[in-house]
């Protein structure tokens, strides 16, 4: 069977400092993967590439049937705004400050991706956004502004409005670290009830006991590469790296 | 000491040179106001370039108007710029050219600025959506910034009204120099100069209650 997201030798470098170093990921549809690893590792900034916000400096990117190559010689150029735009349309990002558009409703924010870029009729576009709202349990907060929500409640909606675009595959960016610790369990539940639908999703994530239950595989960065990956049972309760172990020992060791 | 005998019915006789004047500032202000808006929302965008070679002729005459007095610039556009260049340009064209640019500097400034304090997360979020730049600018980025920008806004046209006020040194007839021309012809400089404050006065604070007004109107969903 054939992958649903293949990121290989991808390299990033931020002057002087290279954040990824040939790294290569492939990730099957449907497959829920966890992204480990200490700060500074290197795990946002790969999932960052795999919707080109940040955009890498060589390798290759293929999510479903778009594909990118980065930095082939001198002749290559960085894709233009149109190309990235597509590309970033087929990926729902979920960011861990939420980033909601304070100025729209939580409705409107639902609305804003499938409106705006794949030109959806409003009334769709509305009464799909409020069936996004009740999965994620905000049906009756769709007129509210985000300022009028709680942390849990508005990472909610930022799933939702990801959700409109109706993604190929789901990114998490930390969605859980900017939360007070009893919210966070309202928005990994909605993690978990995407996950149990089939959604392919990559999450970065501190919350390991949250990978070893919802991950189908976990892959474990250090300085820029990938150290060590597999089910979650052998990276995490096995795991075969003194760096990995040394990094789950921060959370059993309390 | 005696008393200073107040006799404001003598300016009775220069109702209409002091409607006249107001008339003038009033549409100065508002051709310089619009003027310089748009000259200040041109140089803005190209001013948030990442390419140097487009910022800095717009950087370059933002600075040149901001650092250089208004009086300055007015008597050099309309005394020193026709030596220069050999065109004779009348004193209306120099006064409205010369606040235009003057005020559109500091709008430059004030929209650039409204621009760039809106978090990069909201263009991040808009970008992850696959939205493209100009969708970003206009649904996204403008409509928060703007509400940021009212103030400021606001502020530098009250401002620019006050500032027609010396377009009386090019002798255009403003409710300064026509208060100027009234206080030599009725010998009463007290009365006509108090008028003259409360006038500017008048004008500016229905100006300031209703920027209040949308203030607080548009502030509510300025947070995040």
């Amino acid at each position: 069977m054939n992958a649903l997201i293949e990121i290989s030798h991808l390299k990033k470098s931020f002057g002087q400092l290279d954040v990824l170093k040939d790294v290569s990921l492939t990730v099957n549809k449907g497959e829920v993967v966890s992204l480990l690893g200490p700060s500074g590792s290197g795990k946002s900034t790969l999932l960052r590439c795999v919707n080109l916000l940040t955009v890498p400096d060589g390798g290759a990117i293929r999510v479903d049937t778009q594909a990118i190559t980065f930095g082939q010689g001198k002749s290559s150029k960085l894709p233009g705004d149109r190309a990235l735009s597509s590309f970033r349309a087929t990926t729902g990002m979920v960011f861990q400050q939420f980033n909601l558009f304070p100025h729209m409703t939580v409705l409107a924010n639902v609305m804003e991706g499938p409106v705006t870029v794949k030109k959806v009729p409003r009334n769709v576009a509305r009464s799909q956004a409020l069936a996004l709202l009740a999965k994620v349990g905000l049906q009756d907060r769709a007129d509210y502004y985000p300022d009028m929500l709680s942390g849990g409640q508005k990472q909610r909606v930022a799933i939702a409005r990801a959700l409109a675009m109706e993604p190929a595959v789901m990114l998490f960016d930390e969605a859980t670290s900017a939360l007070d610790p009893e919210l966070v369990g309202e928005v990994l539940g909605v993690m978990k009830g995407l996950a149990a639908e089939g959604m392919t999703m990559i999450i970065v994530t501190h919350e390991i006991a949250f990978a070893r239950e919802v991950a189908d595989k976990v892959v474990f960065m250090r300085d820029g590469v990938v150290v060590e990956q597999g089910p979650p049972s052998v990276v995490i309760d096995n795991p075969q790296c003194d760096a990995t172990r040394q990094f789950l020992s921060h959370f059993y060791g309390k | 000491m005696p008393a200073y005998s107040w006799n404001f019915s003598s300016l009775l006789a220069y109702k209409s040179l002091l409607l006249t004047g107001l008339g003038y500032t009033v549409f100065y202000t508002l051709i310089c106001v619009v003027l310089g808006i748009v000259i200040g929302v041109l140089t803005a965008l190209p001013r948030l370039s990442s390419s140097s070679w487009i910022a800095a002729p717009f950087r370059a005459y933002v600075e040149l108007f901001r650092c250089t007095p208004v009086l300055v610039q007015l008597v050099w556009f309309y005394y020193a710029l026709p030596v220069l260049t050999g065109i004779q340009i009348s004193a209306t064209t120099a006064a409205v050219s010369c606040l235009s640019l003057y005020g559109g500097a500091f709008y430059s400034e004030i929209f650039r600025g409204g621009i760039i304090s809106i978090e990069e997360g909201q263009t991040e979020a808009a970008r992850a959506l696959g939205m493209r730049r100009g969708q970003i600018m206009w649904r996204v980025v403008l409509p928060q910034a703007l509400r940021r920008m009212v103030p400021p806004l606001v502020n530098q046209s009250i401002m620019q009204l006050k500032n027609t006020s010396l377009l009386s040194v090019l002798a255009l007839p403003d409710l300064l120099y026509q208060g100027q021309v009234i206080a030599h012809d009725s010998y009463r400089p007290l009365e006509v100069y108090s008028v003259v404050a409360v006038a500017y006065f008048l004008l500016l604070l229905p100006a300031t209650v209703m920027s209040r007004r949308l203030e607080n109107r548009l502030g509510r969903r300025a947070g995040a």
